[in-house]
């Protein structure tokens, strides 16, 4: 089992750069294909959000790189975590002419982050304190 | 990748492949911290059973047991490691063959 911390994926496509670009960065664009309902302040530092009604799943993201029409990166946060924890993953779309066409890579990076260095402290020690005292632990209850 | 994240990972899973340690953290979760008695009366196993399981459980860092009432061990859910867990799952569950499908028809769409 390998732990993956970035998905990329390549996709030829029948558009000019331009075309890609607008449905990539504009919220008519994200709002067609993407989510449902979409937001976005392109900038870098922008809030960007999207909604899927479906799912009843709201995205808050923040943009990160606006270079026109060549790389579009934004973060969010990591799906299944808890709202308020502050881990989210990287997301660049980069766009190369390809003939008539783009190639489209996004790269998503960022799912192998370490949890806090507490956290890993406390589960190590935890871990090692507790292997020691079970045996105690589990005489206790049996007696109990 | 730092080995100990997989480690954490693995265990997380071997310790939810079973359905009685499902249990008993769904009891945690949902009733807050619990002695292996009062889990005892809310599943259908025995508590020296559902003791082996909370071991188990704190071992793996699920679970941290604490001081409770009358010189009880009380037992409360610790999601760190679940959450460790959960990036793996993330990054299963994201999508993105299906995201440049949906691209990709709207594009020829509007062509």
């Amino acid at each position: 089992m390998a732990f993956p911390d970035r998905i990329e994926r390549t996709v030829e496509l029948a558009h000019p750069p331009a075309k890609v670009w607008a449905a990539l960065t504009t919220a008519e664009g994200l709002g067609a294909w993407f989510g449902n309902e979409a937001t976005i302040d392109l900038r870098p530092g922008g809030a960007a959000r999207m909604r899927w009604n479906e799912e009843g799943f709201t995205a808050e993201m923040r943009v990160e790189r606006v270079e026109e029409p060549t790389v579009f990166g934004f973060t969010w946060p990591i799906s299944g975590l808890p709202e308020d924890d502050p881990r989210r993953t990287y997301v660049e779309f980069t766009l190369e002419p390809a003939g008539a066409g783009t190639r489209l890579t996004v790269v998503e990076s960022g799912f192998a982050q370490l949890p806090e260095d507490a956290h890993r402290k406390a589960y190590d020690g935890n871990t090692e304190g507790w292997a020691k005292e079970l045996g105690e632990l589990a005489a206790y209850l049996d007696a109990a | 990748m730092p080995p100990d994240i997989e480690a954490i990972a693995e265990q997380v899973f071997a310790a939810l492949a079973d359905p009685t340690r499902r249990a008993i953290l769904a009891a945690l979760a949902s009733g807050g911290p619990a002695t292996a008695t009062d889990l005892a009366v809310d599943l259908p196993i025995t508590r020296q059973a559902i003791a082996k399981h909370l071991a188990l459980l704190a071992e793996v860092g699920l679970v941290t047991a604490e001081p409770g009432e009358r010189r009880r061990v009380r037992y409360r859910l610790r999601s760190a490691p679940m959450q460790v867990a959960q990036q793996f799952l993330a990054a299963l569950a994201r999508d993105w063959d299906s995201a440049l499908g949906a691209l990709t028809n709207h594009l020829d769409r509007g062509a």
